[in-house]
């Protein structure tokens, strides 16, 4: 079985400049991958790069089993990206956005799979005809989390995940974590929440100027 | 292609239904345009009927300015574009969605405006037929145009000024086939309107290619 992210001696770019230095990593499906590291390390970029948002300048990139150098737009929809901004248009209600991003992506019953992924992340029911500018950071963070699962992703790239979430919020997302590998989805995630983050991670890889400088068992 | 583009159009039109922009804004805008050629040229009436077929078309240009500026600014907005690169929506029905969209919002707002010039000018209206495909195809361009070059400037510094200064010259040939078809429509022009209406279908296609054929290359990021 092809892992789902195999990197090799990797360079992108985030414009015409380069944001990771030749960086060498392989997860395999159903790993939960904890990306550490000091800020500007290129976490984020690393992120983006699998989620084929960042064009790979040289060196080799295949996400499950897509060349990103060749079809980065096929994956695309089979990846769940949660970073720091909402994704989410602010003057539409949580259900216009979450049935906008559900039909976007194909998917069955729409309908359906939003209620199902409201409750998954408790997002109270009056809130769901409320316009997305009107909630506060935390339950933004919530339905960008239930826009994400709408998608039913196999690969999940989650940066920063618990940021603006409550303690209820992170158990639940740490639940969710869990749950998605169970099911055989695979998890890479940047978190500067140690203690919890290695708690829910199989692994940890610490990267640093754009390389990866370990990798270890959690 | 054609699904994706009923989606965004849903998604545009439930945006403009949830912040009523174009309502609230883009059409007293251009009210106040025809209200204040109206006061400056008050004592000569005669020049305001005559211009009014121009002022019209330039009016609709500054109110699809500030429509494109608005949705294109939606789409770039909080990580939306990562979401939508994200989503697998086909850029080119994202496009055509977006320009049908826009349309509608530009229909709504030369509907307003054509009464207002009709009442505030003292227009005759005939010619309704060529009026109105002369009003359908020039929207089209226009709209065309504007679905390009909105989403092309979102991400830059200074979007306000540079789209106006990219679209307006580009909007050249549909503002004077559109002015003169209209002219010819309310009795004032020489001529036929239809080789000017012809004019703005031939434009409103060879720009809906461009849009088409550029869109997945637009919706990249570098």
């Amino acid at each position: 079985m092809p892992p789902a992210i195999l990197l090799r001696d990797t360079v992108s770019l985030l414009g015409r400049y380069p944001v990771l230095a030749g960086l060498d990593l392989r997860v395999e499906d159903g790993e939960i991958v904890l990306l550490r590291g000091p800020n500007g390390a290129g976490k984020t970029s690393l992120l983006r790069t699998c989620a084929g948002l960042l064009r790979v300048a040289s060196g080799t990139a295949t996400v499950l089993g897509h060349d990103l150098c060749v079809d980065r737009r096929t994956v695309r929809p089979q990846i769940g990206l949660l970073g720091h901004a909402t994704g989410l248009y602010d003057d539409l209600t949580v259900l216009d956005n979450l049935r906008f991003w559900a039909r976007a992506v194909r998917a069955d019953r729409p309908d359906a799979i939003v209620d199902s992924a409201l409750d998954r992340v408790a997002l109270a029911e009056r809130l769901r005809s409320v316009a997305v500018a009107r909630l506060s950071s935390g339950q933004r963070r919530r339905v960008s989390l239930a826009a994400m699962i709408v998608r039913r992703p196999r690969l999940w790239l989650l940066d920063e995940p618990h940021a603006g979430l409550d303690a209820e919020g992170r158990d639940l997302l740490d639940a969710m974590i869990a749950e998605a590998a169970a099911s055989g989805a695979t998890v890479l995630f940047a978190s500067h929440e140690l203690d919890r983050a290695v708690a829910v991670a199989s692994r940890c890889v610490t990267i640093a100027g754009g390389v990866v400088v370990a990798d270890d068992a959690a | 292609m054609l699904r994706d583009a009923w989606l965004v159009l849903r998604r545009d039109l439930r945006l403009e239904w949830r912040t009523r922009t174009t309502v609230n804004q883009v059409v007293p805008f251009v009210l106040a345009i025809v209200l204040l050629f109206a006061f400056a040229l008050d004592a000569d009436s005669a020049t305001l009927v005559r211009a009014s077929a121009g002022l019209f078309w330039i009016a609709v240009l500054f109110a699809a300015s500030m429509i494109v500026q608005r949705v294109a600014s939606v789409d770039q907005r909080d990580g939306v574009g990562d979401a939508l690169r994200m989503s697998g929506i086909d850029p080119a029905g994202a496009y055509i969605g977006r320009t049908l969209a826009l349309s509608a919002q530009l229909v709504v707002t030369e509907a307003v405006l054509g009464l207002a010039i009709v009442a505030f000018y003292g227009i005759d209206l005939r010619g309704l037929g060529l009026l109105a495909v002369t009003g359908g195809l020039a929207t089209l361009g226009i709209a065309a145009v504007g679905s390009i070059y909105g989403p092309l400037v979102a991400g830059i510094e200074g979007r306000e000024t540079v789209l106006p200064l990219l679209f307006l010259p580009v909007q050249a040939p549909v503002l004077l086939a559109a002015a003169r078809a209209s002219e010819v429509a309310l009795g004032r022009g020489v001529g036929s309107g239809w080789p000017w209406a012809a004019m703005l279908g031939m434009l409103a296609v060879i720009y809906l290619g461009i849009g088409v054929a550029t869109a997945s290359t637009l919706a990249e990021e570098t």
